[in-house]
C-alpha cells in the first residue's frame, strides 16, 4: 500500500511510530498529484513549497512528541476557503489572482494541528453547481469514469479523495455539495449541522446554508477531521456555542435498538434501480445488525428544491455585490465611469451560472415580489425544518438516497438547468432543516459507479450519524474499493 | 402665507465606541486612509461581522432618553446598493424591527411647548468615503474606508415641526441629549451629527401632506434652518406657479444659500431588504434594559427642574446652566463645595462663561479654574476677606496663572482692609476734603452718601470692606 492510500488515523500511527516523516507522505502526496491531476482536475493551485515547509515544521513538532490526529498529514482544501497569501478563487475569473491577507478559522485549526495543505481544489464556481462544470478552471473528472462529473459543488474536494490525490479534504456544503460529489466518488462526506463549523474565512454562497465539512477515505477520518474544525468561532456569531463531543470514542457505538426512519418522499418511482437496489441492501444490513427501521413521513419535501433557490440565489445576489473590482480580485480595463466598471467587470468575472443565480435571486428579492417569493420561502423552511423535528420525534436518524441516479456524464445536464437542479432533491432538504447529514460508500452501478447513501442525523447529532455509518462501514467494503486510476 | 410647512428629520449620530460596530477596528477620527480597516470591514471574501455589544446598550440609552419602547428581538438587515464606498455592496442596517420606536421629545419655540414624535430609532453601519483629492499622478477617486462599519444611530422623527425654528429646537434638544448620554461627540462639522431634512408644503388647513423634498447631510445648524428656509421659498414658488414639487433628493450649497437637486425619484434605488443571514437576532431581555436604565444620566430636563425646584434658581440660570452637560457638571460640582446656588451661578454665567468666551471659546472641561478653585474664591468672598469687585480681579489672574486665590490675594496684597482704626483714618480723610458734600448731605441730600462711600473705597485701592466703610461714615455724617 502506497502512502497516498492511507486514512488519517493510518497515516497518523505511522508518523506517530516514526515509521514514516511527514515530508515523506506529502512528497508521495505531491508527486501523485503531479502523476494524475492532469486527468482529473482536481486541483485549481498545488502548494509544494509551502507543504514541504510546513511537513518539516510538522516532523520537528513529532520528533518532540507532540503528535495531534492532524499533524503532519498532507490535507486539501475546496479552493472557497480563505488561505493567507495562497492565492483563492472561489472558482472564479473574478478571483483569479485574489490572495487573501488572512486564514480563516478552520483553515487556522488544521495549522494549529500541524496539519499539511498541499494545495486548492477545484470547485463550482462559488460552489453554484452540481457537477463541477461551473468552474473558471475547467471541470474535474471523476476518478471513476473520467467522462463522468465527480458531482458539485465539492467536486474538486471528492475526487481528489477519489484520486489518492489527499489523505483527507474539506469541502462545504450548501445544498449538497459534499455529499453528493462524496456519494458519486466514494468517499466519506459529512455536512454537520447549521452553527457546527465556523464560517469564518469561507467564501460565501448563502450564508444561512453553508457549512464547512470533511470529506475522507472512512468515518474514522470524518470524525476526526470534524472533531479538528467543529467548535464555537466569536467571529461567526451563527457558531453555536456547544461542546464539541469526540466523535471518535462514539463511534462503536453500534446500531442494535436504533431506530432508522425511511422517509417516504424519498423512496418515490422514477428512482434509478441501482441507487433503488443499494438502498434496500443497506436496510437488510441495518436491520441484520439489530436496527429498528420505519417509515417517515416528511410531508414537504416537494417544495425543498424550489424554497431552496429563493433562498439560496437571494442570500447569493447579496453576498456576491462585494464583488464589483474596486478593493481585489478582477477590474475590467477601459470602463469609462463608475457603473460602467462594475458592470463590466462582473459581465467579465463571473459565469454563467453564478450570473443566473444573481439574477434569480435579485429578482425574489426586488420589491414587489419579495413577500411573494423570499417571505414565502422562508415560510415553507419553516415547516420543512418542522418536518425533521416531528420525524426526530419517532426515529433516531433518517436513511435516504444520497442522488437520485449515478455519476451523469460531463455536459448530460448542463443544457438543462432544472434537471440539474433536481440532482440535489434528497440533499437540499437537510440544509433548509439546518441539521446534519452524511454519505456514505454504498455500492456501484451496473456500469462500475459509485452509488452513496445518506445518513441524516438530528440538530447536533452528528455523533450518531457517524456511528449508524461507522456500523454500516465495517459490515462492508464499499470504502475500501480503489478508482482505476 | 397660504402655505403650512411640514418637517421631518433623520439624523445621524456616529457613536463614540472605541471600535466599529462589527469588527474590533478603530473609529478614531482623522487617521492615515485605510490604516483603521481589517478584513471585515473591507468586505473581504469570507469575512463576517460580529455585533460590537456597546452599539446595542447606546441605541437602548438614545431611545429610553427620548421616550421610545426598545423593540426586545432585534433582526440586522442587509440595504443592497452597489457604490464604491460601500464595501459589501450592502449596508447592515435595520428594516422593520428597530430597536426604538414610539418615542417623543418636547421642545419649546417662543414660550410654546410642542411634542415631536419619533418614529424610530435604528442601529447600522457607516460607508467609507471617496477621496477626490489632488494626488500628483493619480486621476480616479481614491477610498478611504476608515469609518466604513462605524456605528451609527438614526434617529428618523415623525413629521411633525411646522417651522425652521421648530426643526432647529428639536435638532438642539436632540443633539443635547445625546451628548449628555455621551453616546456622540456632537461635532457636526466631522459628520458625527449629521440631518437630513424632509420639507414639504400643503394650503394652510389642509391636513394631506404635499409632495416632499428631502435635503441631504447638512452640517450645521444655521445652515439646517438656511436650507429649509429656502426650500419653503422654493416649493411655494412653484406651487404659486400652478406647478408640482416633485419628490427628489436636494443638496444645500452653504456659499448660495440655497438647495440643487441630486437625484430624482426615477432612479431611486431597490434597496431589497432582506435580514442578514450572517447576524442571528439580538435579544434584549428585560434585564439588559433595566440595567442600562440604571446607568441613565440626568438629563437636562430633569435637571433644569430640579435647579429651580431644589436649589431654588431662576428658570434662566437653570437653562443656560443645563444647556451641556460638561457646564452643569462644573457648576454642580462648585456648589457642593460653595452652597450658595445663587451666587455659583452668577459666577459660573458670569465670570467664568466670559473668560472661556475670550480665550477663544474653551471648553468648560478644561477651564483653568476649576470647581475647586472657585468654590475657594467664593469663600474668601464670604468670610470678607476680598470684596467682590476684588474677586473678579483674583478670578482673572487665577484663569492666567491657575494658582490658588489665597496665593493670589496674599501675594498681590488684596486682603480686605476691615482694620476699623485704618478705615476712620480714611474716612475722616475724605470727610475733610470734601466739605461742600458734607454739607449737602447733612442738608438732606442722602444720594451724595455713595460719593463718599466710593472716594474711600478708591483711597484705599479697593480694599476696605465696604461694610465698614458704610457704617464708619453713617456714624460720622449723622454726628
Ligand atoms: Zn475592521
Amino acid at each position: 500500500m502506497e502512502i497516498f492510500d492511507l486514512t488519517i488515523h493510518e497515516l497518523h500511527e505511522k508518523l506517530a511510530a516514526k515509521e514514516v516523516s511527514s515530508v515523506e507522505a506529502t512528497r508521495a502526496m505531491l508527486e501523485r498529484i503531479e502523476a494524475v491531476d492532469g486527468q482529473v482536475n482536481a486541483y485549481i493551485t498545488v502548494t509544494p513549497e509551502q507543504a514541504l515547509v510546513e511537513a518539516e515544521a510538522a516532523d520537528r513538532r513529532i520528533a518532540a512528541g507532540d503528535v495531534a490526529p492532524l499533524t503532519g498529514i498532507p490535507v486539501g482544501l475546496k479552493d472557497i476557503f480563505i488561505t493567507k497569501g495562497v492565492r483563492t478563487t472561489c472558482g472564479s475569473r473574478i478571483l483569479e489572482n485574489f490572495v487573501p491577507p488572512y486564514d480563516g478559522t478552520a483553515v487556522a485549526k488544521l495549522k494549529e494541528q500541524g496539519a499539511v495543505i498541499v494545495g486548492k481544489l477545484n470547485q463550482d464556481e462559488f460552489a453554484m453547481g452540481s457537477s463541477n462544470e461551473s468552474s473558471y478552471f475547467g471541470p474535474v473528472k471523476n476518478p471513476w469514469n473520467l467522462e463522468c462529473t465527480p458531482g458539485g459543488s465539492s467536486g474538486g474536494s471528492a475526487a481528489a479523495i477519489a484520486a489518492r490525490t489527499a489523505t483527507a479534504t474539506l469541502g462545504t456544503d450548501t445544498g449538497g455539495s459534499i455529499r453528493q460529489p462524496a456519494s458519486h466518488c466514494s468517499c466519506v462526506g459529512l455536512k454537520p449541522t447549521y452553527g457546527r463549523v465556523s464560517r469564518y474565512g469561507v467564501i460565501a454562497y448563502a450564508s444561512s446554508l453553508d457549512q464547512v465539512g470533511p470529506l475522507t477515505r472512512d468515518v474514522t477520518d470524518a470524525a476526526l477531521l470534524l472533531g479538528a474544525v467543529a467548535g464555537h468561532d466569536p467571529k461567526d456569531s451563527t457558531s453555536v456555542n456547544t461542546p464539541v463531543p469526540d466523535y471518535v470514542a462514539g463511534l462503536a457505538a453500534g446500531v442494535k435498538g436504533l431506530k432508522i426512519g425511511l422517509p417516504k418522499q424519498y423512496f418515490i418511482e422514477g428512482l434509478d434501480p441501482d441507487v433503488k437496489r443499494a438502498m434496500d441492501e443497506a436496510i437488510a444490513l441495518y436491520k441484520s445488525l439489530g436496527a429498528e427501521l420505519r417509515e417517515v413521513s416528511l410531508p414537504h419535501t416537494e417544495y425543498a428544491v424550489a424554497t431552496y433557490y429563493l433562498i439560496a440565489t437571494a442570500e447569493a445576489s447579496s453576498n456576491l455585490a462585494r464583488y464589483d473590482g474596486v478593493r481585489f480580485g478582477h477590474r475590467a480595463e477601459d470602463a469609462r465611469g463608475l457603473k460602467e466598471m462594475f458592470a463590466k467587470t462582473r459581465a467579465e468575472g463571473f459565469g454563467p451560472e453564478v450570473k443566473r443565480r444573481i439574477m434569480l435571486g435579485t429578482y425574489a428579492l426586488s420589491s414587489g415580489y419579495y413577500d411573494a417569493y423570499y417571505v414565502k420561502a422562508q415560510k415553507v423552511r419553516t415547516l420543512i425544518m418542522q418536518d425533521f423535528l416531528n420525524a426526530f420525534n419517532e426515529v433516531d436518524v433518517l436513511l435516504t438516497p444520497i442522488a437520485p441516479t449515478p455519476p451523469f456524464k460531463i455536459g448530460e445536464k448542463l443544457a438543462d438547468p432544472l434537471q440539474m437542479y433536481l440532482s440535489d432533491i434528497f440533499t437540499i432538504p437537510v440544509n433548509l432543516a439546518g441539521t446534519c447529514g452524511i454519505s456514505i460508500p454504498a455500492g456501484f452501478s451496473a456500469a462500475g459507479l459509485p452509488i452513496g447513501l445518506q445518513l441524516i442525523g438530528k440538530p447536533f447529532g452528528e455523533a450518531s450519524i457517524l456511528s449508524t455509518a461507522y456500523a454500516f462501514e465495517r459490515e462492508t467494503q464499499w470504502h475500501l474499493k480503489k478508482a482505476p486510476l | 402665507m397660504k402655505y403650512q410647512v411640514v418637517i421631518g428629520l433623520e439624523v445621524h449620530t456616529q457613536l463614540t465606541t472605541n471600535t466599529k460596530i462589527f469588527c474590533g477596528c478603530s473609529t478614531r477620527f482623522g487617521a492615515e486612509p485605510n490604516s483603521q480597516t481589517c478584513p471585515v470591514c473591507l468586505g473581504f471574501p469570507g469575512a463576517l461581522p460580529v455585533l460590537n455589544k456597546q452599539v446595542v446598550e447606546n441605541a437602548i440609552l438614545a431611545g429610553l432618553a427620548t421616550n421610545c419602547s426598545i423593540t426586545q428581538r432585534n433582526v440586522f438587515a442587509r440595504k443592497n446598493y452597489f457604490y464604491p464606498d460601500l464595501p459589501k455592496g450592502y449596508q447592515i442596517s435595520q428594516f422593520d424591527l428597530p430597536i426604538c420606536q414610539h418615542g417623543h421629545l418636547d421642545i419649546e419655540v417662543e414660550g410654546e411647548k410642542k411634542r415631536i414624535g419619533i418614529t424610530r430609532i435604528h442601529m447600522e453601519e457607516d460607508a467609507g468615503k471617496l477621496v477626490h483629492a489632488d494626488i500628483p499622478g493619480v486621476d480616479d477617486s481614491c477610498v478611504d474606508l476608515n469609518r466604513a462599519c462605524t456605528p451609527l444611530l438614526e434617529i428618523v422623527s415623525e413629521p411633525d415641526m411646522r417651522s425652521p425654528d421648530e426643526a432647529i429646537a428639536y435638532l438642539k434638544k436632540l443633539h443635547q441629549i445625546v451628548m449628555y448620554l455621551g453616546i456622540c461627540d456632537g461635532n457636526l462639522e466631522e459628520g458625527s451629527f449629521r440631518c437630513d431634512a424632509n420639507v414639504s408644503l400643503m394650503p394652510v388647513g389642509s391636513t394631506v401632506f404635499g409632495t416632499r423634498a428631502e435635503l441631504k447631510n447638512i452640517n450645521s445648524f444655521k445652515f439646517i434652518k438656511q436650507a429649509i428656509e429656502y426650500e419653503i421659498e422654493r416649493q411655494a414658488e412653484i406651487l404659486d406657479d400652478g406647478g408640482k414639487v416633485i419628490q427628489e433628493t436636494r443638496l444645500f450649497d452653504p456659499n448660495t444659500g440655497t438647495t440643487r437637486s441630486m437625484r430624482g425619484k426615477e432612479e431611486a434605488h431597490d434597496y431589497r431588504y432582506f435580514p442578514d443571514p450572517d447576524l442571528v437576532p439580538v435579544l434584549i431581555p428585560d434585564q439588559w434594559i433595566e440595567d442600562v436604565r440604571a446607568t441613565l444620566p440626568e438629563l437636562p430636563e430633569a435637571k433644569r427642574a430640579r435647579y429651580v425646584a431644589e436649589l431654588g434658581l431662576p428658570e434662566y440660570d437653570a437653562e443656560v446652566l443645563v444647556s451641556s452637560r460638561e457646564l452643569a457638571q462644573y457648576y454642580e460640582e462648585t456648589v457642593a463645595l460653595f452652597p450658595q446656588a445663587k451666587t455659583v451661578s452668577n459666577w459660573v454665567m458670569g465670570e467664568v462663561s466670559r473668560a472661556l468666551n475670550e480665550d477663544n471659546n474653551r471648553s468648560i472641561t478644561d477651564c483653568p479654574v476649576t470647581p475647586a478653585l472657585l468654590a475657594d474664591l467664593l469663600k474668601l468672598m464670604e468670610k470678607g476677606t476680598i470684596s467682590g469687585k476684588i474677586a473678579k480681579t483674583v478670578f482673572d489672574e487665577m484663569y492666567k496663572s491657575g494658582k490658588a486665590p489665597e496665593k493670589i490675594v496674599e501675594e498681590k496684597g488684596l486682603v480686605q482692609v476691615s482694620d476699623t482704626g485704618a478705615i476712620e483714618a480714611m474716612v475722616d480723610e475724605v470727610l475733610k476734603n470734601n466739605p461742600g458734600q458734607v454739607e449737602q448731605y447733612r442738608g438732606g441730600k442722602e444720594t451724595v452718601f455713595g460719593f463718599f462711600v466710593g472716594q474711600v473705597m478708591r483711597a484705599s485701592k479697593g480694599k476696605a470692606n465696604p461694610a465698614v466703610v458704610n457704617e464708619l461714615l453713617l456714624k460720622k455724617l449723622q454726628a
